[in-house]
């Protein structure tokens, strides 16, 4: 993991899930500029997840390996589910739902990090 | 007519979102424990696995919203709030029942106390929707 980067990915997922609460109490859905800050959000996560991968095929191997694999896998999934099912549910709570999305992705991303600490870097 | 009240729109989808969650969450980690250390705390891995199992027929019966699934859901419900109630005061007291974390330790305060609101939130909302 790249600190700057992880630092970065958690603000910018932070940023959006404010943003998405506050479109909520507005009483408003999603819009197209969720979908681009969601966009955003989600290249900063992709590049990580492929630091991370090109660090594991050298060899790198943090704590509790399965388990920092299944995070890893599962993570790029969460602002996507979260936006599909907000354009499902046009009203307040689809974004309650892509705020909550992008809540759990800063959790996983705090989560990775602390597993791959053991590793050094 | 009794008037149709589904489960499944509106705060009910986000309620859902969540149940999905951590259905997917407690099914990968109880995946892993029973795969990869079984044998160092069966006890707390097979409960990993049951809470696992209760949040995918919850997910599902908040889902389909039909009678039959609401009658599902309220128990799979009532049963995931026994669970994280005895297991979260068992770990408190009694911590080496539960040597390793599950979703239900310490009324799940690893997953943010989720684990407890959750159950609630769902009864509530159960209650809310019914015909």
């Amino acid at each position: 993991m790249v600190d700057g980067l992880v630092v970065a990915l958690i603000i910018a997922a932070l940023i959006l899930a404010v943003w998405c609460g506050i479109t909520a109490l507005q009483n408003k859905p999603t819009d197209d500029p969720h979908l681009y800050g969601l966009a955003a959000v989600e290249v900063l996560l992709l590049v990580q997840v492929a630091i991370v991968i090109v660090r594991l095929a050298q060899g790198d191997r943090p704590a509790e390996f399965a388990t920092f694999l299944a995070y890893l896998i599962l993570v790029p999934f969460a602002l996507p589910i979260g936006f599909l099912l907000s354009l499902i549910e046009r009203t307040r709570w689809g974004s309650v739902i892509l705020g909550i999305a992008a809540l759990t992705l800063a959790v996983l991303v705090l989560r990775l990090q602390d597993l791959w600490g053991t590793v050094g870097g | 007519m009794a008037e149709v009240r589904p489960t499944n729109t509106g705060p009910g989808r986000v309620l859902l979102s969540v149940y999905g969650l951590f259905a997917v969450a407690a099914t990968s980690r109880a995946a892993v424990q029973l795969a990869t250390k079984f044998h160092e705390a069966p006890v707390a891995y097979l409960l990993s696995a049951a809470a696992a199992v209760i949040y995918v027929i919850a997910t599902v019966a908040l889902a389909r919203s039909t009678p039959t699934s609401r009658r599902v859901a309220f128990v799979a419900c009532s049963v995931e709030l026994a669970g994280v109630l005895v297991v979260g005061t068992l770990s408190l007291f009694d911590p080496d029942l539960f040597p390793d974390q599950t979703v239900w330790s310490g009324y799940g305060s690893g997953y943010g106390f989720v684990p407890l609101v959750l159950p609630i939130l769902g009864l509530l909302w159960l209650r809310r929707t019914r015909p």
